[in-house]
């Protein structure tokens, strides 16, 4: 990119940062899904499976203290869902990575821009619940 | 029969649904599925004067999952995991062999043949594209393709249009989603069999653009870089919102739109505008799975091997892509998703869904 200047920090540099975040969000959560799909179908594996019908989640598997909470308690659903979780913030913690970066390049205007995708993502994750 | 002893809970199960043969046919020869094959070679390793107990348990197995095969409802939940993450892992493969993308598959995978109830699988979807997108975007960023700035400004239009998308779904019924979702099938078969026009160089900087200091510079395959300037930025912001929207409204990627977006309206060129979509993606998915697991549409016994399979799909289809030849291949998928799609219509007209 066409960042000139003395400074160091560069659109390149702040993109591998980027790249190794989602790489160990992605795995991470990869990691926990499946942890929790062993406990999940070896408690439950032999119960009829039926998703003709929709019910909605139970309210502890909709929020995050819910989700949390059910994880420690190890429920093999519960651990399901926080890595679903983790994968979910990935891209959350992406962007404010990169409103740090631009931070980094005194990039004002993208700072902006990026602050407001921030928003709306944690808007989706944390203020819808209550909307319904 | 020797087979009751096995798991004499199953009989049941196989004689409910209109099944009315004698039990002399029960262990009559049932075709072979490919996938099995293992287990019929453990079978024989069983001593020879255990064989009818062998080709009984043999059948046994062949016809249980026929069974589910064809009467879903009968399926534990073992079993539909299984299913379902070979079905997934068959999407994410073909779908980044073919640079198509697996969500658009996995949905009328999942409501077609699994029957699992559309909000479900959106929402499955969802949570897959997002895992897909982040594994593959890490490895492109570092390449030097992907324009983190255009990225970043366009998700502005994605993150929004998604959420809105994500908020209309509770609105609309299923069955119009179902129908909405074959349009946008039939659309993207369309889109991959269009001949994609040589892309303009060296156009002129337009004011708008330079001023969001999105212009920028990609390694040529002739070696060196290759500079580029962004053309007709409202008009890609207001397709993004509508890529967003989408992805929202029927939880897949909607990179095709994105991609359309950037590389028609903005002009920039192809191999930046796949990277920074793939880039994309993945925010503008986060935005609509917030919403809809706020909602209690994202069920981990599901999420959980489409995620995962997806996943494992798509890592080995990336790994193998460099050489393969996709010309045949990517004609194979666009038929199936034309199919698919012409299916989703036909079941949302009927109420199938």
């Amino acid at each position: 990119m066409a960042q000139t200047g003395n400074d160091a920090f560069t659109d390149q540099k702040l993109e591998n940062m980027v790249g190794n975040l989602l790489r160990a969000g992605v795995s991470l959560s990869a990691f926990v899904v499946l942890i929790g799909g062993v406990i999940y179908l070896a408690r439950h594996g032999r119960e009829l499976a039926d998703y003709r019908i929709f019910h909605g989640e139970p309210s502890e598997l909709k929020s995050l203290s819910g989700i949390v909470r059910d994880a420690f308690a190890l429920s093999g659903r519960g651990i399901i869902q926080l890595g679903l979780l983790l994968l979910i913030a990935t891209p959350v913690f992406r962007v404010a990575l990169s409103i740090w970066g631009f931070a980094e390049e005194h990039d004002r205007m993208y700072m902006v821009f990026t602050g407001i995708v921030l928003v709306v993502l944690l808007y989706s994750l944390l203020g819808s619940a209550s909307g319904f | 029969m020797r087979e009751r002893q096995i798991n004499p809970l199953r009989e049941s199960q196989f004689l409910a649904p209109k099944r009315t043969e004698s039990k002399r046919n029960f262990c009559a020869d049932t075709p072979a599925i490919p996938g099995l094959k293992w287990i019929e070679i453990a079978m024989n390793q069983i001593p020879i004067e255990q064989r009818v107990l062998r080709n009984c348990a043999l059948q046994h197995i062949r016809r249980r999952m026929w069974h589910t095969l064809y009467f879903k409802d009968a399926m534990n939940i073992l079993e539909f995991t299984l299913l379902v993450a070979v079905g997934s892992f068959a999407a994410g493969l073909l779908g980044s062999l073919t640079g198509l993308g697996g969500g658009v598959v996995l949905v009328p995978l999942l409501t077609l043949f699994f029957k699992v109830d559309i909000r479900y699988a959106i929402g499955a979807s969802l949570v897959s594209v997002i895992a897909t997108s982040s594994g593959a975007a890490a490895a492109y960023v570092k390449e030097g393709f992907s324009n983190i700035r255009i990225g970043m400004f366009l998700e502005i239009a994605t993150t929004l249009g998604a959420l809105a998308g994500a908020f209309l779904a509770a609105f609309i019924s299923t069955k119009a989603l179902a129908v909405i979702f074959g349009l946008m099938l039939l659309y993207s078969a369309y889109l991959s069999r269009k001949p994609r026009s040589r892309a303009e160089r060296n156009l002129p900087p337009d004011a708008l653009a330079t001023r969001l200091r999105m212009n920028g510079s990609f390694p040529s395959e002739e070696g060196g870089t290759r500079h580029y300037n962004v053309q007709r930025v409202p008009a890609g912001f207001s397709l993004m919102f509508g890529a967003g929207a989408l992805s929202g409204l029927l939880g897949i990627g909607s990179g095709a739109v994105k991609v359309l977006a950037m590389d028609q309206a903005m002009k920039i060129p192809f191999k930046v505008s796949t990277t920074t979509s793939n880039f994309m993606i993945g925010v503008t998915a986060a935005a609509s799975a917030g919403v809809y697991l706020n909602r209690g549409y994202v069920d981990p016994g599901l999420a959980m091997p489409v995620m995962l399979g997806v996943l494992a799909g798509s890592m080995l289809g990336a790994s193998i892509l460099v050489k393969a030849e996709t010309k045949v291949l990517r004609l194979v998928f666009s038929i199936v998703i034309a199919v698919l799609g012409a299916q989703m219509l036909y079941k949302g007209f009927t109420g199938g869904i």
